[in-house]
């Protein structure tokens, strides 16, 4: 187990444990990479209290994860884990790790385009195709699977494609 | 000011919520597959945002109530919901009248509420302020085609303003001036003015006009709401008061 101080933000082992744990609906990347989890904190007594925030209010896999963080967290021999819900600062797609865009790329989901800083809802111009890489596509529904994504149509490759919302 | 501190949260709770469930009816009838899971989804956002609400409201209000006692073991009389989101909509062009009128007022609300002193309050504000921008641009999308498209359209969609129009005015009914001294709540005359604008745009450039009418009676913060709303609450709230404690 690694030592830290009492209550302090830990890179160590609970944090690598946690970080390790895939999003329910996107096993190819983790809530590390899709910037879910917000901190780990660990104290001498190994107790591990997470911080997760949900991608949109109603994202219905926060319970999986915070069940998921535990189950790994405990399987690992931490004996007293919480899991906190953090709603602000307001999660954004900006939090995403550039290796989390091309992981999502590979997987057939378009990641978003751009980053939204401070700015009004970007309408996305020109979304890039997973399939075959063509520019030349259109969205066909700004909601899609889940709360995340809109809907796409590749004009070349005639396949559809999810997106994740610049948010 | 606890007490309206709790009503006004309550307040807001109540709205997402009653508009989550009535958005909920669309799931299987949308005209088409992609409409579907868009209210399904847009549905979803205010549901998030009506649970963490509906928590706060529970908190402030002190007696240990969670936001399940609040959602399903409260009458229609406890409810504090606006009158323009608990009437049916099974119409598709009451619909996006409707989320037209309150995604714009929840987008101009939760960006004021972002800055609010209650730091949940602003919490749940700067996160949700982002997701009804899309339910605002998605109404606004249909209300111009169906406004702007054929005359049967056009017909429809200014008959379906008209309705939802008497109900509007609700939204803006003054709360406690106290909580906006404090900087927790909104200046309702301020939104008014945004909302009216923002509105109207959409309704000039949807070929529609604005409906010269009087509102309705209001009456929804207080606990007095039209027939519909037990009718939803019947149906929202039947599993968990016929199987107390139930879980799976």
């Amino acid at each position: 187990m690694v030592t830290v101080s009492t209550g302090s933000t830990t890179t160590g082992g609970a944090w690598k444990i946690a970080s390790d744990v895939p999003d329910p609906e996107l096993p190819v990347v983790t809530i590390a990479d899709l910037g879910i989890l917000r901190d780990v904190t660990e104290d001498d007594q190994g107790r591990v209290h997470v911080q997760i925030t949900p991608t949109y209010s109603g994202c219905p896999a926060m319970e999986t994860i915070s069940t998921d963080l535990v189950d790994a967290l405990t399987t690992a021999g931490y004996q007293h884990v919480d899991v906190e819900f953090v709603l602000a600062p307001a999660w954004t797609t900006d939090w995403m790790s550039d290796e989390c865009r091309a992981k999502l790329t590979a997987y057939g989901i378009a990641p978003p385009t751009g980053r939204v800083a401070d700015g009004p809802v970007p309408i996305a111009l020109a979304v890039r195709c997973p399939q075959c890489g063509s520019l030349d596509t259109r969205e066909s529904s700004h909601f899609g699977s889940t709360s995340c994504k809109s809907l796409w149509v590749c004009r070349s490759c005639r396949e559809p494609f999810d997106h994740f919302k610049a948010i | 000011m606890t007490d309206s501190h709790a009503g006004y949260v309550l307040g807001l709770a109540d709205d997402a919520l009653i508009s989550a469930q009535r958005m909920g009816w669309w799931i299987s009838r949308a005209p088409q597959l992609e409409e579907d899971v868009a209210l399904a989804n847009i549905g979803l956002d205010q549901l998030g945002q009506a649970r963490t609400l509906l928590a706060h409201a529970g908190a402030l209000e002190g007696d240990g109530r969670s936001e399940d006692d609040l959602a399903y073991l409260r009458d229609e009389r406890d409810f504090r919901n606006v009158k323009l989101v608990e009437r049916p909509q099974t119409d598709f062009a009451v619909t996006m009248a409707r989320l037209l009128v309150f995604a714009t007022w929840q987008a101009e609300l939760y960006a004021a509420l972002a800055g609010s002193t209650d730091a949940t309050l602003a919490g749940v504000a700067g996160k949700a302020v982002k997701e009804v921008a899309y339910h605002v641009d998605h109404a606004r999308q249909w209300v111009l085609r169906l406004g702007d498209g054929t005359d049967e359209s056009h017909r429809r969609m200014q008959a379906a303003v008209d309705a939802e129009w008497p109900f509007v005015e609700e939204l803006f009914r003054p709360v406690d001036p106290a909580l906006v001294a404090a900087g927790v709540a909104a200046d309702p005359t301020v939104l008014r003015a945004a909302v009216l604008r923002r509105v109207g745009q959409v309704l000039d450039e949807a070929t529609l006009s604005v409906p010269d009418v009087a509102p309705a009676v209001a009456g929804g913060r207080d606990g007095l709401h039209t027939e519909h709303l037990g009718f939803l609450l019947a149906e929202m709230q039947h599993l968990t008061r016929s199987h107390p404690e139930a879980s799976w």
